[in-house]
């Protein structure tokens, strides 16, 4: 009964899609009409040949197959959204990449949203649900709830990630800074993100454990605070529903607030709670000892959900945004420090006793190297939210270092680790392919991270002090382009820092295919034993 | 009064009541006695049920031993 339901709505969407191809008024959103009408039709097809089959035995076991698509996904998107930046990188230290054959589409502008996307949402996000789906049936002791319900999220997440990508390419965008996809976008992030929710929670209400273990409390934060986020920052009222184009809801610095509410926290509850999910999880599993304190992690939890959600305003100062919500901003951004450095501590002391693997686990060092980039953005966050402070960094590149220091070390280091351990456990085998590879891709990311962090510092601050040098009648010394060619050697170095990190990165997928394809694997000792 | 004076009156005071006692109540909750018994088991869960979900529980639920832990 259910599959004629299915094929039902399945058909309608087909015919939608297949008449918004007909009617839509511009390319992006024709091009996502052919490819909802192609994903449609696919399935129509699928669910019809599998119509009145008996019914499969109800599989038991832990559902790892979606898992391990997971780890896929994650790391094709990482290498492409690492590729997409070093190119943006490289654009913007020689303009003439900018080629003019591929104008508009190969344009800064289109691909600086393609590049921040892919590495947030399509490489960590994929790294998020396919964690998840890991951490909360092992924690809970049992399979994932909803059948089929994971692979829908799985499909559904990628198809938006798709829908995304060509979308900033072919010019849909509703200027929204991590917010960017249009509005039939959006509702469709929303129905995936709701179905995530369901199988989460789901899987936590048949759990055979008495207890929720922490990291399954910080990957429902994520989750529920992620759904609240994206249907308030993107209440907007399509033009036509054969088009792109949507008018926001909100207006003027009302508009600016909810923006940076959202924006601040995408960063809080995405790339921090889900991420500290990921690491309450799996550097207790690789250090082999449970976490350090899980009274501090209890307190950590709190002190982070309810701190976090107030930083926003932190990125409006001297703007419209009335002086105390900027304020309230900065003073909540100065408390998040402690809680930010007490899960850092937790996190980084649960190797107490184990400090020996360090030398001899590349996987154990990925985590140190992450939780310490955790340790100092969140130091430097609060730090550039003193009004005082961002008067000198804002607009500048100091900020793209922060993010970057915070997203290449904290977010893409626990990923590669988490992949690390992920990878021979869900394909059976003993260790990854090449240890000492991974090696080599902790070097090549930590020297990529250190060289893209220290030139943006060196040119952020620059930058600053230029803009604002005046002369002895008050004149401002410096144009902006006198800045942008003053840039131009960092801006080198940042982009010799991305292709650093973008090859450890392909030698991480090189390492994960052929650990998944198995064969004869290369033992190459990594350090030297203690004696 | 005005609703959204009134709103940020509630906001600005029994919001951030309930909120701050809230979180102490949190902080003095994890304090408990007892509380470190109860978390040594909860911090080992990621070492249980590693390959497959665990049996049906018992029906009182409780909490097993630490000695049954696979390493």
């Amino acid at each position: 009964m259910g599959n004629y339901f299915k094929l039902a709505a399945l058909g309608i969407i087909a015919l939608f899609a297949a008449m918004a191809a007909n009617w839509g008024r511009d390319a992006a959103y024709i091009v996502h009409a052919i490819i909802i009408l192609g994903v449609s039709g696919f399935m129509f097809i699928r669910v019809l040949r599998q119509m009145e089959q008996p019914a499969m035995a109800t599989p038991t076991g832990y559902m790892d197959d979606v898992v391990r698509a997971g780890v896929v996904a994650t790391t094709l998107w990482g290498v492409v959204g690492f590729l997409v930046g070093v190119i943006i990188a490289f654009q913007l230290a020689f303009p003439q990449l900018n080629f003019e054959m591929l104008q508009p589409y190969g344009n800064f502008g289109r691909l600086r949203p393609l590049h921040t996307s892919a590495v947030i949402f399509a490489f960590g996000g994929n790294a998020l649900i396919m964690s998840s789906f890991y951490i909360v049936q092992r924690t809970c002791g049992a399979r994932l709830w909803g059948g089929n319900l994971a692979w829908f999220v799985f499909w559904g997440y990628n198809l938006f990630i798709v829908l995304a990508a060509t979308g900033y390419l072919l010019g849909a965008t509703q200027s929204k800074e991590y917010a960017e996809p249009e509005w039939y976008t959006d509702l469709w992030l929303t129905i995936v993100w709701l179905a995530f929710l369901a199988v989460f929670l789901g899987t936590l209400f048949k759990r055979q454990e008495r207890h929720i273990y922490v990291a399954n409390w910080f990957l429902l934060a994520f989750i529920v605070t992620v759904a609240m986020l994206h249907v308030v920052n993107n209440l907007s009222i399509p033009v036509s529903i054969w088009g792109s184009k949507s008018v926001q809801i909100f207006s003027g610095v009302q508009d600016a607030m909810v923006q940076w509410w959202y924006g601040h926290n995408a960063v809080g509850f995405f790339l921090t709670a889900g991420f500290l999910g990921m690491m309450y999880y799996f550097v207790p599993k690789q250090a082999g000892r449970p976490v350090f304190s899980y009274k501090l992690s209890i307190i950590h939890f709190w002190a982070l959900i309810f701190l976090y959600i107030w930083a926003g305003p932190h990125h409006l100062h001297y703007t419209a945004l009335p002086d105390w919500a900027a304020t309230l901003g900065m003073v909540f951004s100065i408390i998040l420090w402690m809680p930010s450095w007490g899960g850092m501590i937790n996190g980084l002391m649960t190797l107490q006793g184990a400090w020996d693997k360090l030398r001899t686990d590349p996987i154990i060092r990925m985590m140190v190297i992450s939780l310490a980039f955790y340790g100092m953005s969140t130091f430097e966050g609060p730090m550039m939210s003193i009004r005082a402070v961002n008067s000198l960094s804002h607009y500048t590149d100091w900020t793209i270092g922060h993010v970057h220091s915070g997203a290449l070390g904290w977010n893409g280091m626990i990923t590669f680790a988490a992949l690390y351990f992920l990878t021979p456990k869900l394909w059976g085998r003993a260790q990854m392919y090449s240890m000492s590879a991974i090696n080599w891709h902790f070097w090549l990311a930590t020297i990529g991270i250190i060289l893209y962090a220290a030139s943006m510092w060196v040119t952020g601050i620059m930058e600053g002090l230029m803009w604002r040098e005046v002369d002895a009648n008050g004149f401002l010394v410096n144009s902006f382009a006198d800045t942008v060619s003053a840039k131009f050697p960092m801006y080198v170095v940042r982009g010799l820092g991305g292709v650093l990190y973008l090859a450890g990165g392909i030698i991480m997928a090189w390492n994960i295919y052929m650990t998944i394809r198995g064969g004869v694997k290369v033992t190459a000792p990594v350090g030297v034993p203690a004696e | 009064m005005e609703t959204p004076t009134l709103l940020q009156q509630i906001a600005d005071n029994w919001l951030l009541i309930w909120m701050g006692t809230f979180f102490i109540g949190v902080i003095l909750w994890v304090l408990r006695p007892g509380s470190r018994k109860q978390y040594a088991d909860t911090a080992n869960i990621p070492f249980r049920n590693e390959d497959r979900p665990a049996p049906r529980k018992d029906a009182d639920g409780v909490a097993r031993d630490t000695k049954e832990l696979q390493s």
